[in-house]
């Protein structure tokens, strides 16, 4: 039986967000395909977290159950994710785009003989042909790609690109599948994840945020935006090119590989709006953007945006702001 | 230690993008080129591992002619030499086509360590370093930030989401995708600057790789993208545009 099969994530036993927004991707292409929808989930199939997954249109659901896959790495995933496409031979396989798919899926896909579409942002069916939508050039193009080879299309969507579902109890059969996985073909040694130095600022408390790009061009510059956060009220945070300079503290650092934040207002300076930025702030209830190009990805999300040169606009933002408060 | 580097060349970040005639790519004719911006921390840490370890560190660049331009500065950073993979229609192969065209060209080199860039700035596929890995059947690991040499192998950092770290230890020869920032970047010095030009540059072309364009993943066509938002731009001079804003703030907004 061929069909859609989506891969899923959990983390500390719930499925993530991106989990879930990836079924939802999967439900959708199968309901246009008119075909059937699988998943598969690393873990006993005893775990809670599987009774709520899907819904009525979910066909069957897989539960990968090896010790070698307890903790991550990329031969064995590869090895498992490979065994269980053989068994159900899907049409497409859908994953959520995390830095676990990002290690793994291109492996696997490489294995099979295919290159996976990563990242998609939408997936669009049109009498029965298939079109998937990437972004290039950090999000200031799009580009369109179609399928060439036979089944299966591998597939892994952005986050924050489709709408979750909340969870659903399932009727469908949860399958144990056991994949074999020799213990000599894992050849890496993962060590247990750790975080950072603790953080002494919490931005997501914080309900103003100036946050700084690579626009302001020198560390030296960076009084400008602090003089302009003074003003609001506002914390300051960065993207980050200004974390890893060093100009800023790695804490002050929005996006995936730093701090979620959802501000009443988020003012980003000079920040291009890479989707590893945006993921981090996109759910801010204001966003404002100052930029010079026109066409910088970040206006896409802008509700407010002011086309023009940092240098000219903050010192005059400062003084505006600081007279509406006087 | 030998190292392999994968460096490709890209527009420059600030170029400003037209969609061309045939709406397929980019109008590339005033477009300014530069290193892939992560690949210049994988040649980074190459240098840094061959300054503290001895052996040599080999960039690997597949493009056009132009690309040479790109690689003589790696070699005026302190490469030990280059091939260059001549290659005119780089847009005719996907991931996988580029990846074997890079593991043609790499085979042969025996290396302890390949590095490549995490994503490319212009395609951002993020891939074609762990496919050369299964290519070439060696262990990877991507978005790494530290590399240590151990009796063993490597011992290396990997960067997980929303700030969180790992250690991974695997054996050599492997490959590893780096991520930009960790590293301050050397500049090439003049010394530098002329010895390149003395340093090897070996040439391959495709055929002689043995490796034809094909594709299982094509790129149909490319368009701007759609505002998510209906964002309200605010015009006029800096000062007029920051009052407006701040009356946004104080009215729409209520932040102010
Ligand atoms: C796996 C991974 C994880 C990542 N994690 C994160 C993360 O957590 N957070 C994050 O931010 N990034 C992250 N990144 C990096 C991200 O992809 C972008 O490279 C980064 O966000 C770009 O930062 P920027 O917008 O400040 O710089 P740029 O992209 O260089 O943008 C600078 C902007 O400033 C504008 N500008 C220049 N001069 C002026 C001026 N005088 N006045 C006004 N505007 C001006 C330019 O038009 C441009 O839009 C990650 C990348 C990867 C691959
Ligand atoms: N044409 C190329 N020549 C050399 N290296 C490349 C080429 N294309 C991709 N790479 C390497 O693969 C990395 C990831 O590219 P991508 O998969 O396109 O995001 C880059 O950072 C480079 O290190």
């Amino acid at each position: 039986m061929s069909g859609v099969l989506v891969c899923l994530e959990s983390r500390t036993g719930e499925l993530s967000r991106i989990s879930r927004e990836a079924i939802a991707a999967g439900a959708a292409l199968a309901t246009s395909l008119n075909t059937t929808l699988d998943l598969a989930l690393v873990g006993p199939s005893t775990d809670p977290g599987f009774q709520s997954l899907g819904g009525a249109t979910v066909h069957a659901i897989f539960a990968l159950e090896h010790p070698l896959l307890a903790q991550y790495t990329a031969d064995a995933y590869t090895a498992a994710c490979a065994q269980l496409i053989a068994r159900v031979q899907p049409d497409y396989v859908l994953f959520p785009h995390t830095y676990q798919v990002r290690d793994f899926a291109p492996k696997l896909a490489t294995r099979l003989g295919r290159v996976l579409l990563g990242d998609v942002t939408a997936i669009h069916v049109e009498s029965g042909t298939v079109t998937f939508t990437r972004q290039l050039f950090q999000g200031k193009l799009n580009g369109i790609y179609r399928a060439q080879s036979p089944a299966p299309c591998l597939v892994s969507v952005q986050a924050g690109a489709f709408r979750a579902e909340a969870p659903q109890p399932t009727t469908a059969t949860i399958e144990v599948f056991r994949p074999e996985i020799a213990a000599d073909s894992v050849r890496a040694i993962p060590g247990d994840p750790f975080r950072a130095a603790a953080q002494t600022v919490d931005l997501a408390s914080a309900s103003i945020l100036v946050s700084v790009g690579r626009g302001i061009k020198d560390q030296a510059n960076i009084p400008l935006v602090q003089e302009l956060a003074t003003a609001l009220g506002a914390e300051l945070a960065a993207s980050r090119p200004i974390c890893d300079a060093g100009w800023l503290p790695m804490e002050r650092q929005v996006g995936s590989s730093g701090q979620t934040v959802a501000p009443k207002l988020y003012l980003a300076v000079g920040i291009s709006g890479a989707i590893q930025h945006l993921v981090g702030m996109k759910a801010s209830q204001c966003i404002v953007a100052i930029n010079k190009d026109e066409h910088a990805p970040i206006f896409e999300v802008a509700d407010y945006g002011i086309v023009g040169d940092l240098f000219e606009v903050i010192p005059a933002l400062t003084a505006a702001v600081r007279k509406a408060r006087a | 230690m030998k190292i392999l580097v994968a460096i490709k060349q890209v527009p420059e970040r600030d170029a400003r993008i037209r969609i061309d005639a045939a709406g397929k790519w980019i109008a590339l004719d005033d477009v300014e080129f530069r290193m892939n911006e992560s690949d210049a921390y994988a040649l980074e840490e190459a240098l840094l591992l061959r300054d503290a370890h001895g052996g040599e560190v080999v960039v690997v660049s597949a493009g056009p002619e132009r690309v040479g331009q790109t690689i003589r500065e790696a070699l005026a950073k302190g490469a030990d030499r280059a091939i260059h993979i001549d290659c005119d229609n780089l847009g005719d192969y996907d991931a996988l086509g580029s990846a074997h065209l890079l593991a043609a060209a790499m085979r042969t080199e025996a290396a302890d360590l390949i590095l490549t860039g995490l994503q490319s700035d212009d395609l951002g596929l993020g891939q074609t370093g762990v496919i050369l890995a299964e290519l070439l059947g060696i262990p990877h690991s991507s978005l790494i930030l530290k590399i240590e040499k151990t009796d063993t192998g490597l011992k290396v950092l990997r960067e997980l989401e929303d700030g969180w770290f790992q250690h991974i230890e695997m054996p050599t020869p492997a490959l590893l995708t780096i991520q930009s920032g960790n590293t301050k970047l050397r500049y090439a010095t003049l010394m530098g600057i002329k010895k390149a030009k003395t340093k090897e540059v070996r040439r391959v072309t495709s055929e002689e790789l043995g490796v034809a364009a094909e594709k299982t993943v094509a790129l149909e066509k490319v368009t701007l993208p759609t505002r998510q938002k209906s964002t309200q731009m605010l015009a006029g001079t800096p000062a007029e545009a920051a009052a407006l804003l701040v009356q946004k703030l104080q009215q729409e907004v209520r932040v102010l």
